[in-house]
């Protein structure tokens, strides 16, 4: 017999039927390709042919993979296999590798801006090879690329597993991963050729935008009904942070990328908002790229991935309910400390700055909840980098939420916005707490996943240590530029003169900007060490039997 | 019987999670973003402050594509020695037809809110051909490859359409006019002064290219009315205060 969410057309005796997502994928899939080379053919200009021309391969590529799935998959697949559920690893096999992928791409291109910044003919005037145009891919590869891939393949096995119950939908969630990697194509070719609404860490134009809606939808649906399908009675908390994650950037993408398009035959669009409402909504949007992207969601993997490593249970229940409500809730107000001193009203600059100060509580409260969940298992550290690197990531994200609300205070944030100091900052949470919580997140799962042993862990201990290098050089260097560079903006003569003119505080920035680099540069090396490891990992023979230890619920 | 209890019911059903969580994260945006729609400091008018022209759209829309504002801000704060430095603190009117805004948040190169006119035509092709020929500390990109690049302006009539869709006071004569006008900016005093009268105080300027308008030409208009429009000797900052 056929499921219940699977759609009859063929007598069951006849053999497999095909379900109801696979005929709407070819359905769409065909309308959308042939609808994409129509646009082609119209397009006002060639990038835009071209990204059309991408959409349409991948259409007729989505029906060709919907055939062959249909041909060679059994008639029904099984929701539980021996009273255990059946989970679904490919997608996730397939982000976690796109994730390493993306993220030396992501760490390579930041290398190369750096880089450009201490010798600017680097790029020798190329329009493509320009600071300009390769920083919004620097920043969506390593944001949306490697720590989408990362949270995908993350969110999709701690919801399986802490549900007990095989991901929701078959084609979806390929639709889903597949989609997203196919956004992050067009957006990263697109800021090459230069397409961009000029719109920090939401550069992608209105189609691409359309388009990861679409996407974002389909993710929150294979997520809720996977929830449905849960066979323990609680929420896990992990999968309360990406629910917020997933609802909160809908709604952010949303009021942030509202726009008009010149034409359907156009890349460019116009953002209905101008001026300070833009401003305000850019930040509203900015900073919680940072609240829910950076944070909520590498927080999920905080709550399932520690306590699993570590072998124990979620330090406090109840911190985790307060942290929860009072993070997501205060989060949103703090926009406003990016436009201190600025043409927005000054009521509302206070009131980011009072929320950024006091969203240190909870920020600080996620942080004890993850830490003392080592409690009892603090020698795992001695023996276990991987869990060395989860504790540190999390030791980051406490100094990066400290850092944070100091910076937000008004008269802190005179000397330190427009400066390196604020590179430096992201860096540290970046770099610090979501490269190593993702790090140490894929050491687990790409072995849970592929059932294998990890190839080295003394591979690990060298990629944490000479990513650790690495971190604390770009930091301390931005510190130095960034407070530097803010004083001698401000600095005045004994006859009440400015006493630097601007270019001389940009030259004063060039042994920082090459440590910076340097940093950087050992980052990626720690990131290339990862992948070596996890490329002998998979090819390793497979363990006997999967593990399967069962996750404690939060209560 | 605990409160803490209480919160199995988000625990348990996800839709009451997923409600919570929609209320819980809309609070903040709607009492930041919600009054800027009608205070009178946000949303004032300010003598001077005019759409862009045809031909400084154009040049705005390669400042946009080049990523111009992620080097240089367009947001002088009212500290002292910006305005020592850079002028008067900017005004939100001065970015009301900005769509989007370029306010920038990093500044590895200089403010440019009001870089207008603060150096020749010949200066800024100059230094956009390559910055370190007239600032040789600079660290920014060359943009030579824009000297030559014609100016794609065949649908810059539709993109003035949306950006009047969207408020800024696009008329219809300056909509039909918009190709004539994009050119009469690259034209002699006489048409230059005809564009004035739908574009008060603009500036013309010589093209230099061959075979009609380039990049560089309208990046260059963009850059020369930064800052411009607005005379501060008039401006009353009490006029909008409430």
């Amino acid at each position: 017999m056929a499921q219940a969410d699977s759609f009859t057309t063929a007598p069951p005796e006849g053999g497999k039927s095909i379900t109801l997502g696979e005929v709407t994928m070819i359905v769409v899939s065909l309308f959308g390709a042939i609808g994409a080379l129509y646009i082609a053919a119209n397009a006002y200009t060639a990038p835009y042919a071209f990204h059309m021309v991408l959409f349409a391969l991948a259409g007729f590529g989505g029906v060709i993979a919907t055939l062959k799935r249909y041909k060679n998959r059994p008639a029904v697949i099984p929701q539980e296999i021996n009273g255990k559920p059946n989970y679904n690893y490919g997608p996730i096999k397939f982000t976690s590798i796109a994730a390493v992928f993306w993220g030396i791409a992501g760490f390579l291109v930041g290398l190369i801006i750096a880089t450009e910044l201490a010798f600017p003919d680097l790029s020798m005037g190329l329009s493509w090879l320009n600071f300009g145009r390769l920083r919004p891919l620097h920043t969506s590869a390593v944001i949306f690329a490697f720590g989408g891939n990362v949270l995908l393949a993350t969110s999709f096995y701690a919801v399986q597993r802490t549900c007990r119950a095989r991901l929701a939908g078959e084609i979806a969630p390929w639709f889903v991963v597949l989609g997203y990697n196919l956004f992050i194509v067009i957006a990263g070719t697109g800021y090459l050729m230069g397409i961009t609404q000029g719109k920090e860490y939401a550069e992608p134009e209105w189609y691409s935008d359309l388009w990861l809606t679409i996407i974002w939808v389909a993710y929150l649906l294979v997520f809720l009904v996977t929830l449905w399908k849960r066979k323990e009675p609680h929420i896990y908390v992990a999968n309360w942070f990406t629910l917020a994650f997933i609802i909160t950037i809908a709604m952010l993408h949303l009021g942030n990328n509202a726009s008009v398009p010149v034409s359907i035959f156009s890349p460019k669009s116009y953002i209905v908002w101008s001026g300070v409402q833009d401003a305000m909504f850019q930040w509203w949007y900015g900073h919680n790229a940072v609240g829910f992207y950076l944070t909520a969601a590498f927080l999920a993997i905080m709550y399932y991935f520690v306590p699993k490593r570590a072998e124990r249970p979620v330090y406090s229940y109840r911190l985790s309910i307060i942290h929860f409500w009072a993070l997501i809730f205060m989060y949103i107000w703090a926009g406003p400390h990016h436009l201190h001193y600025t043409a927005l009203p000054d009521w509302t600059q206070t009131l980011g700055m009072t929320f950024s100060i006091m969203l240190w509580m909870p920020s600080w409260g996620g942080m004890i909840n993850g830490l003392m969940t080592l409690s009892g298992a603090w020698d795992k550290l001695r023996t276990d980098p991987v869990l060395r690197m989860l504790v540190v990531s999390i030791a980051f994200y406490g100094m990066s939420t400290f850092e944070g609300p100091l910076m937000s205070i008004k008269v802190v944030n005179s000397l330190s916005h427009y400066t390196d100091w604020t590179i430096g900052h992201v860096h540290s949470g970046a770099l610090g707490w979501v490269g190593f919580v993702s790090f140490g997140a894929l050491y687990c799962l790409i072995p849970w996943v592929y059932n294998k042993r990890l190839y080295s862990l003394k591979l690990v201990n060298w990629h944490f240590w000479i990513a650790t290098i690495g971190i604390v050089l770009y930091i301390s260097a931005m510190w130095v530029s960034g407070i530097l560079q803010g004083l001698m903006w401000r600095a005045y003569t004994a006859n009440g003169f400015l006493e630097y003119s601007f270019i001389e505080t940009v030259e004063a920035m060039f042994p920082f900007y090459v440590i910076r680099a340097v940093g950087g540069g050992l980052f990626l090396v720690g990131a290339l060490i990862m992948a070596f490891n996890f490329y002998k990992t998979i090819r390793s023979p497979e363990l006997a039997a999967a593990s399967e230890a069962a996750l404690a619920p939060a209560e | 019987m605990s409160l803490w209890s209480k919160h199995a019911i988000f625990e348990k059903n996800s839709l009451v999670l997923l409600i919570g969580i929609l209320i819980v994260v809309a609070i903040g945006g709607l009492v930041e973003i919600g009054p800027l729609f009608y205070l009178k400091s946000t949303i004032e008018t300010v003598e001077g402050v005019r759409p862009y022209t045809p031909l400084e759209l154009a040049g705005r829309n390669i400042y946009v594509r080049e990523g111009c504002y992620l080097c240089h801000s367009q947001m002088i704060r009212s500290l002292r020695d910006e305005v020592e430095r850079y002028g008067h603190y900017s005004v939100a009117a001065e970015s009301k037809y900005d769509h989007p805004f370029q306010w920038g948040s990093k500044r590895t190169g200089p403010d440019i809110a009001r870089i207008g006119g603060k150096y020749s035509d010949d200066w800024q092709r100059g230094h956009l051909n390559n910055p370190r020929s007239v600032v040789p500390g600079s660290v920014m990109p060359r943009y030579g490859f824009l000297e030559n690049a014609p100016l794609d302006f065949t649908h810059i009539q539709d993109d003035m359409k949306v950006l009047r869709i969207e408020g800024v006071p696009y008329s219809d004569d300056m909509i039909a006019k918009a190709k004539d006008d994009l050119k009469a900016q690259l034209g002699d005093e006489t048409t230059v002064a005809d564009l004035a009268k739908r574009y008060p105080k603009v500036v013309g300027h010589v093209s230099n290219g061959a075979n009609g308008p380039t990049e560089q030409d309208a990046l260059v208009a963009y850059l020369q009315m930064l800052g411009t429009t607005v005379d501060f000797k008039l401006y009353n900052e009490k006029a909008n205060w409430r």
